[in-house]
């Protein structure tokens, strides 16, 4: 759990963070939307005091995240950033390993968790291990440097426009293998970005910063029904609004009972994927299977189309 | 192919060069012609091979000197705690630069006496400049996703210097040390004009008795010695920059 409170940020006459307050509930991924200079990065790295607050406190499970020393603190929180910030004269192995070797963990436990965590993020550990990161491309690249916030099994993680600098298609993917990683870790996520599609397919929470203040702080289909201000309803652009809606739920959550005809959609594609498919394909009805390729029933259009209308 | 060549050529060099070091006297047919009847053509007041390795040592200990002060200068200046003596050490590396050795010479030696101690102090100024502006570069235009990577994995201040800054910066210190080599390996002959041991004493020697071919084995030595080191410079940077992701 990450409470902030009251926090604020000046340089000069600037106010960048201004009297924010906000908790973040443990084992959920919070993702803060904004423009460019709304602050947003500003706030999350005081989490982790790479920027120090002006003024108010932040509370990392009950204790002041002032503590401990600065370093000793980033070393119990992952931080993984946009172009991945790898250490180019250092193998994939020691990139990964650097702050379970800062904590002076044994070799053997370390070589464990690299080779874990390569093998978690699809990478085969003998291959890529011994590599320089320029080697590698940049979805992998990305990988790695998740992998490397990761490394000392942290509570809390910081992600500062992780995927900004990937391709659409390995976007979607490093998006997806996010989720799988923070289901399998329960880490609590905190990301930063300015894609509102990315906010919505992540977050638990959606916080809007503007001007250094947050304008609201709720949950995808709170922020959809009810947004709190004009700025908020722009960032969200009022045609998406039933897709991102749909966007947010699963296709097993909207699976009815019967059978139909057609290739199956997987029920943890996203229903907005689900309508698409079944937009594309021309039919009215598509099967739906489990994880196991069980049938578990069958999503429809009408089905979709009554999701995707505002909630009453 | 391309680079087979020049190495083949470095390697032949260095032989020859080993060869007229250990064996000059098989050299003496190639250099007769340029001196006068009865003047011996292969320097004969002393051992070339001690010569040489004595100016390889004064070049050595200056510019390690060199290197240690600039580069801790460097490194302090682009600390933040540092970051206001940066002009006050521009100066004083400049002013080193600007004095010219032979000036330096003049006047160490009523401090210090005669030796290799005037030398090794000329050599120490004049290597600073080179050095101390390469290694700021080199760590103030370090990519900045990395040093916030490093600060983000938790490293102290020391840490970050040490396992990051330095070893990314590398090759570019190493590019000045280069240069500041290159530029004592010459100058250092004028040391023997205060009588140091170095190269300069076959070139004064033969500038002395008119020996023609005194100067040329002094100078040639010198210059072949410059090249070499020079060479195997450039290779350590370039395999240092290609494993820093930089080449």
């Amino acid at each position: 759990m990450i409470e902030i409170e009251a926090i604020t940020k000046r340089y000069g006459d600037t106010t960048v963070v201004d009297d924010v307050s906000m908790t973040i509930a443990p084992h959920t991924i919070t993702v803060i939307v904004g423009t460019s200079g709304s602050g947003k990065t500003t706030l999350m790295r005081m989490i982790n005091r790479l920027v120090e607050p002006s003024e108010g406190t932040i509370r990392i499970d009950g204790a002041d995240n002032h503590a401990i020393p600065g370093h000793e603190l980033r070393r119990r929180i992952g931080y993984a950033i946009q172009g991945h910030g790898l250490f180019p004269h250092r193998t994939v192995a020691q990139n990964i390993a650097t702050v379970p070797t800062l904590l002076g963990w044994e070799r053997r436990r370390i070589d464990a968790k690299v080779e874990e965590l390569l093998s978690l993020f699809q990478l085969d550990a003998a291959a890529f291990g011994p590599r320089y990161p320029h080697e590698l491309s940049g979805g992998q690249q990305q990988r790695v440097g998740v992998a490397r916030a990761l490394a000392a099994e942290p509570n809390i993680l910081l992600m500062d426009e992780p995927f900004g600098a990937l391709d659409p298609v390995i976007r979607a993917k490093a998006q997806d293998d996010l989720l799988a990683i923070q289901r399998h870790f329960g880490t609590t996520i905190v990301l930063v970005t300015h894609d509102m599609e990315e906010a919505f397919h992540l977050a638990d929470k959606i916080a809007v910063m503007d001007k250094g203040k947050i304008v609201q702080y709720a949950a995808p289909e709170e922020m959809l029904v009810n947004p709190a201000t004009d700025f908020v309803e722009t960032l969200i652009g009022a045609g998406e609004r039933p897709f991102r809606l749909l966007s947010v739920g699963t296709t097993g959550e909207a699976a009815e009972a019967g059978t139909a005809d057609g290739e199956p959609l997987a029920a943890d594609a996203s229903q907005r994927d689900a309508l698409s498919a079944l937009l594309w394909s021309g039919r009215d009805a598509l099967p739906v299977v489990g994880a196991d390729g069980e049938p578990i029933g069958r999503v429809t259009l009408a089905g979709l189309a009554r999701r995707a209308a505002r909630p009453q | 192919m391309r680079r087979f060549l020049p190495n083949l050529l470095r390697l032949a060099t260095l032989a020859v060069l080993v060869v007229f070091l250990f064996r000059p006297e098989l050299f003496e047919p190639l250099l007769k012609p340029l001196v006068q009847a009865n003047a011996p053509a292969i320097y004969n007041q002393g051992s070339l091979l001690s010569l040489t390795l004595s100016h390889l040592a004064t070049v050595f200990a200056a510019t390690l000197a060199a290197t240690i002060v600039a580069v801790g200068l460097a490194i302090l200046v682009t600390r933040p705690i540092g970051a206001e003596f940066l002009p006050l050490s521009r100066s004083l590396v400049n002013i080193g630069q600007t004095f010219p050795p032979v000036a330096v010479l003049a006047l160490a030696v009523p401090a210090v006496g005669f030796g290799e101690k005037p030398t090794l102090i000329a050599l120490f100024l004049y290597g600073l400049l080179p050095i101390f502006e390469n290694a700021m570069t080199g760590l103030s235009t370090l990519p900045p996703a990395i040093v916030e990577a490093a600060r983000g994995t938790g490293m102290t201040g020391w840490q970050r210097l040490t396992k990051v800054e330095l070893p990314l910066a590398l090759p570019v210190v190493l590019a000045g040390i280069r240069l500041s080599v290159t530029i004592s390996l010459a100058t250092a002959t004028i040391g023997s004009t205060v009588a140091a041991k170095t190269l300069g004493e076959v070139i004064i020697a033969g500038l002395q008795s008119n020996n023609l071919a005194f100067v040329l084995q002094g100078g040639l030595v010198v210059a072949v010695l410059a090249v070499l080191i020079y060479d195997a410079f450039s290779a350590l940077e370039r395999v240092l920059a290609r494993r820093a992701g930089r080449g």
